[in-house]
């Protein structure tokens, strides 16, 4: 295979428009099954979540899981879609062996949601309003173990199939295409998969845990020369399954594309798929009239028709959602715009809001989490929720803090100790005798060494050059192990010294 | 005008995976278009302003609880497959061996 | 009782006879098998009713009805009606512990994990299953010739179809091999075999039936329905398997607890009859249509006001109706692909997955199967799916329109169930566009889900049975029994016995069967 030309990222974006679209594929969390009663979980044993209708055996009928539908629908109105009256489940031929009816029951001609919209907000705060083409129900195929040295579909001798995912309800979100983002193209793109990401979690639909596969992205990407009117051909890269990874994607697609274009070459209009080792992608299927889905209506399955009362039920039940509730969160806290970026960034908005509820101040709770916890967690390469500190433990360590039982070199220290499950602050300064020294019987010792070790410092001081007396400070932090309250140590000193407090 | 040629059959049996021999595809063809001028009868209706029917009774909102039930177990689900290996069902390849094109 | 007594009673008296003690369900049951075993044959000689018989579960059960009748208490109160009673059921209907086969060589030997909810409620009433009958591939045929595993002969006339597709169940209660059977009616697949073998047969409402683990033909039109040899039979094996079934979205509600009783009400008075404008005349061999006036005479003769209503979308049913399943037909068989179950066919040197499925499926499909895929991958692809597919769906409304528009003005329409008598084995195989004409008169209750029954209306050409159509509008099961019920009540009167008993002794094979 001979390498692919690509552009500069710069030099793409300089000439063409990239315009994008996304189809998400979302795994509901119910308990059950799409059409079936079988559990909807992962990593079972093969083929034990089945019934005879997961396997599609002769005979079987669907018969759909209502809360399945309403996730659909509060999806949709959560994307501020058009819920329709009415829409229909449909038969989607094509044959596969994780497809186990060789059909993929699936919604077509109505949607159950459409025409909606999300709002996503880049790094910098520029909103990007995304237009929803539609939402629509459908169900999972089984999952191809390709058998052979590599593991790929191209040298596997057979493959194995497991029938558990089969039938686990998906709502398939496909946007309108986005043009107009110009070089923040990817950014775009990433920030979009996480808004649904985190509009599907607020609403507890989905787990969304992309490396599981419970939140699937194809991303349609194609280019048109500046200030043309009318959209190139796109391709369609399959399966890009991480945020980090659709960045990439789009990147590589822009690029490859213009250069494509730049040499005069069309642009074939196919599936891609997204390689994680090269951050590159390969070519897939080329599309052709052979993709004939022959659809109708599922005659095994009735009308879904939404009347109001339903709607405004479930419109009741709906969650702050993201975006708003970052909003809100924002002016309350009265954080600075740069703050409050990096706490998003963190995903520390919950864990923040909780230890502001359990007493904190916000300034406290964003200091601890963004400051001295995010630098432990970055150290450990996880979450800032994932060191075993609590909101709690960071309300006592404010409260020791700000009652100067320990000071703040002592409180960075105690969070690591937390960190390693040594128990919480209070029980760290417990056990590891870590408050300050407030006994002056014990400071005036230290004092009276650091004095009579200094004498040169000690004239300095007492000629009138107050500032000098830090020198001082620093040998008794010194022979206190640090544990000296220094605001205390100074005064100490200054009255020894004969200045005015 | 409902005539199915031989081509058009060999591509509606690739579409349904059914490999018909060239004795089938001759004889089909036929027969086929043969019930296609029949039933092409249906276009003789004037049906501009009429919605299709798909379910003779018609019903909506039809649904299940989203609550567990019995499930098969592996040895029923394996049990009538052709194939099987390591609890699961065996297929062939999904792709020719490269360079066995 | 002799046997050959106990297996010429209605299911009804059988019953009777099971509380009362004249005998047992084991010996009911022994006299059954007996009967096969004199009558059915195989392949290649005798009726060839049956694919599968389940003899040993089948004796089983009877003589646990027997224990239970015998220790007597609430437990023998509570027993169904029917308990003890055989049945013989379809075999595109799927039961545990049984081979399900539908016919068809892809499925040969599947033992399915899982019952239908019919053969649920038949094991819970408790009675005994004395096997899986015969059947056109996957029910789609009118003669039970395109069965992968033999044709099946009408017990009046070994040279001659039984119908199809459900020839196995009706040659099986027509030959007194079983007194019910389950059969499934997609566009006549029940009550076109009924007329050529003299016995009775209803397709039910659709949605009165359960349809979960009837092997789907045409999703839209498939019901399940009883056959057997009197109207108050099928009523009261209706009664039995009606009800809503959770696992079947398109189930109905409806109670249908009155069906029995309506067969008691033989009261023609005044009942409006329709005659359909659109079925006078030819098309019907001339023994039947004279046949059929004779039996309008008998109505009018009764009370009952006849008169001709017109449908004029219903000569177009028909087409409708040859779009309308093989699409569903398409879809439907996808599933037999050789992965999960079934045979899987291999071609010379490997293949692709694709390229197994390929060769399984042509192996394994036979023509019939094959033509109605091949319709319908046409009839719903790209270009022509609205000319073709949409177009049957929308005639198929203005035919409900047309039946809803007749059923204003009379109770129930009735006609011949089929145009001609049972035809000869071999004359319709070449012939699949002539042989889809024998459903004329069936579809449109399909099409529509309508209950439509056919009963014995007397013979005609070569001394066959012919069939009498009565169909309803939906969910007026209970009507139609009736008149049903009614009509055969005259004719019985008229020729002073039962229609069954007319027909004549089905030779014996000659050797027992294994």
């Amino acid at each position: 295979m001979t390498a692919t030309t690509t552009l500069t990222f710069a030099d793409a974006v300089a000439h063409f428009e990239p315009v994008l679209g996304f189809e998400i594929h979302v795994e509901l969390n119910t308990a059950t099954k799409m059409f079936s009663q079988a559990p909807n979980a992962f990593g079972d044993e093969p083929n034990t979540n089945v019934t005879e209708v997961d396997l599609g055996m002769p005979g079987v009928l669907p018969v759909v899981n209502r809360t399945a539908v309403e996730s659909a629908i509060k999806l949709g109105l959560a994307l501020n879609c058009t819920i329709a009256p009415r829409s229909e489940f449909a038969r989607k031929h094509y044959f596969y062996p994780d497809l186990p009816k060789n059909f993929q029951t699936s919604q077509y001609e109505q949607a159950i949601a459409h025409d909606g919209w999300v709002d996503v907000e880049l790094d910098d705060g520029t909103v990007f309003r995304v237009e929803i083409e539609r939402a629509h129900l459908e169900e999972d195929a089984g999952k191809l173990t390709h058998m052979g040295e590599s593991g790929r579909i191209h040298s596997a001798s057979y493959a194995l199939v497991d029938y558990n995912r089969a039938g686990v309800p998906l709502i398939e979100v496909v946007s309108k295409p986005i043009s107009g983002a110009g070089d923040r193209a990817p950014e775009l793109a990433k920030v979009y998969v996480q808004t649904i990401r985190e509009i599907v979690r607020a609403l507890g639909i989905s787990d969304a845990r992309m490396e599981r596969g419970n939140l699937r992205c194809d991303a349609n990407v194609s280019l048109m020369p500046k200030d043309a009117t009318q959209f190139g051909t796109r391709t369609e890269t399959k399966n890009v399954n991480s945020l980090r990874a659709i960045g990439y994607a789009v990147d590589y697609e822009i690029r490859r594309q213009a250069a494509v274009l730049s040499a005069g070459d069309p642009v074939v209009q196919q599936t891609r798929h997204w390689q994680e080792d090269t951050r590159t992608t390969t070519p897939g299927r080329t599309k052709s009239d052979a993709d004939d889905y022959r659809y109708f209506p599922e005659p095994d399955l009735v009308p879904i028709e939404v009347d109001q009362a339903w709607l405004d039920r479930l419109a009741a039940q709906l969650p702050e959602l993201p975006v708003e509730r970052r909003r809100r969160l924002k002016t309350e806290w009265g954080l600075s715009d740069a703050v409050f970026r990096d706490m998003v960034n963190a995903d520390a908005l919950d864990v923040v809001e909780q230890t502001i509820t359990a007493g904190a101040s916000p300034g406290a709770a964003s200091k601890w989490w963004m400051g001295e916890i995010a630098r432990l967690a970055h150290a450990a390469d996880v979450a800032v929720t994932e060191l075993g500190i609590t909101p709690h433990h960071v309300v006592e360590l404010e409260t020791l803090t700000t009652a100067g039982t320990i000071n703040d070199r002592l409180a960075r220290q105690v969070l690591g100790h937390v960190a390693d499950g040594e128990g919480s602050p209070a029980e760290v300064v417990e056990a590891r005798s870590l408050a300050v020294v407030s006994d002056d019987a014990a400071l005036t010792a230290a004092i009276d060494t650091a004095i009579a070790s200094n004498p040169d410092v000690v004239a300095k001081v007492q000629a009138g050059k107050t500032q000098a007396i830090g020198a001082l400070i620093g040998p008794v932090m010194q022979a206190t192990g640090g544990k000296a309250d220094a605001g205390r140590v100074r005064q100490l000193l200054a009255e020894k010294l004969g200045l005015q407090a | 005008m409902s005539d199915l040629t031989r081509d058009q059959l060999t591509h509606l049996a690739q579409l349904a995976h059914v490999n018909l021999t060239e004795e089938e595809l001759d004889r089909m063809s036929g027969e086929v278009s043969k019930i296609l001028d029949s039933v092409a009868k249906v276009q003789e209706v004037d049906t501009k302003h009429v919605m299709p029917t798909s379910h003779p009774i018609a019903l909506t909102n039809v649904y299940r609880d989203d609550v567990v039930g019995p499930v098969l177990s592996q040895h029923e689900a394996l049990t009538g497959a052709p194939e099987v290996e390591a609890g699961q069902f065996k297929v062939p390849a999904i792709l020719h061996a490269e360079g066995d094109r | 009782m002799s046997p050959a007594e106990m297996i010429r009673l209605t299911a009804l008296e059988m019953a009777e006879h099971l509380r009362a003690g004249t005998f047992t369900s084991v010996e009911l049951t022994r006299a059954h098998f007996e009967r096969i075993n004199q009558v059915d044959g195989t392949a290649d000689e005798g009726v060839h009713a049956f694919l599968h018989l389940n003899q040993d579960e089948a004796l089983a059960v009877a003589a646990e009805v027997d224990a239970i009748r015998t220790a007597g208490g609430p437990e023998a109160d509570e027993l169904h009606p029917l308990a003890g009673v055989p049945i013989a059921i379809k075999d595109n209907i799927v039961t545990i512990g049984q081979p399900t086969t539908a016919a068809s060589k892809i499925l040969e030997g599947w033992m399915p994990p899982y019952d239908a909810t019919v053969v649920r409620t038949i094991r819970a009433a408790k009675l005994p299953i004395l096997g899986k009958t015969n059947l056109d591939e996957f029910a789609m045929g009118s003669t039970t010739e395109y069965s992968a595993y033999g044709v099946t002969r009408n017990p009046w006339d070994l040279n001659r179809a039984p119908g199809g597709s459900g020839g196995g169940s009706a040659a099986a209660v027509g030959a007194f091999m079983a007194p019910l059977a389950l059969g499934s009616d997609t566009g006549g697949s029940i009550r076109e075999p009924a007329a050529f073998t003299g016995t009775v047969g209803t397709k039910p409402t659709y949605g009165s039936v359960s349809r979960y683990g009837l092997i789907a033909m045409a999703s839209s039109l498939d019901q399940i329905g009883p056959v057997t040899r009197t109207t108050a039979d099928a009523a009261a094996l209706h009664e039995l398997i009606a009800g809503h079934d959770p696992k079947d979205s398109t189930s109905l509600h409806t109670q249908w607890n009155t069906l029995l009783e309506a067969t008691t009400d033989q009261d023609l008075s005044g009942v409006r009859i329709g005659v359909l404008e659109e079925f006078q005349g030819p098309g019907f061999s001339a023994e039947i249509w004279e046949k059929f006036q004779e039996t309008l005479d008998l109505l009018r003769d009764a009370g009952a006001e006849v008169t001709t209503v017109d449908c004029p979308h219903i000569p177009y049913a028909l087409h409708a109706y040859y779009l309308i399943v093989p699409s569903e037909v398409s879809s439907n068989l996808a599933r037999f692909d050789g992965i999960r179950y079934g045979n899987r066919v291999v071609p010379d040197g490997g293949g692709t997955v694709a390229e197994v499925m390929a060769a399984t499926r042509a192996a394994g499909f036979g023509d019939e199967a094959k033509r109605r895929i091949m319709l319908g991958t046409f009839a719903l692809s790209a270009g022509y799916v609205d000319a073709y597919y949409g177009t049957a769906q929308r005639v198929r409304t203005l035919v409900i329109q047309d039946l809803k528009h007749a059923f204003e003005h009379v109770d129930v329409l009735i006609s011949p169930t089929t145009p001609t008598v049972a035809v000869k084995l071999g004359d319709q195989l070449e012939e699949p566009l002539s042989m889809y004409l024998n459903d004329v008169v069936t579809i449109p209750a399909n099409l529509a889900g309508i209950p439509a029954i056919s009963i014995p209306g007397g013979t005609a050409e070569h001394d066959m049975p012919v069939g009498l159509h009565i169909q309803g509008p939906a969910k007026s099961d209970a009507t139609v029994y009736r008149v049903a019920s009614a009509i055969e009540a005259l004719i019985e009167a008229e020729q002073g016995k039962p229609f069954y008993d007319r027909a004549p002794e089905v030779p014996q094979v000659q050797g027992a069967r294994s």
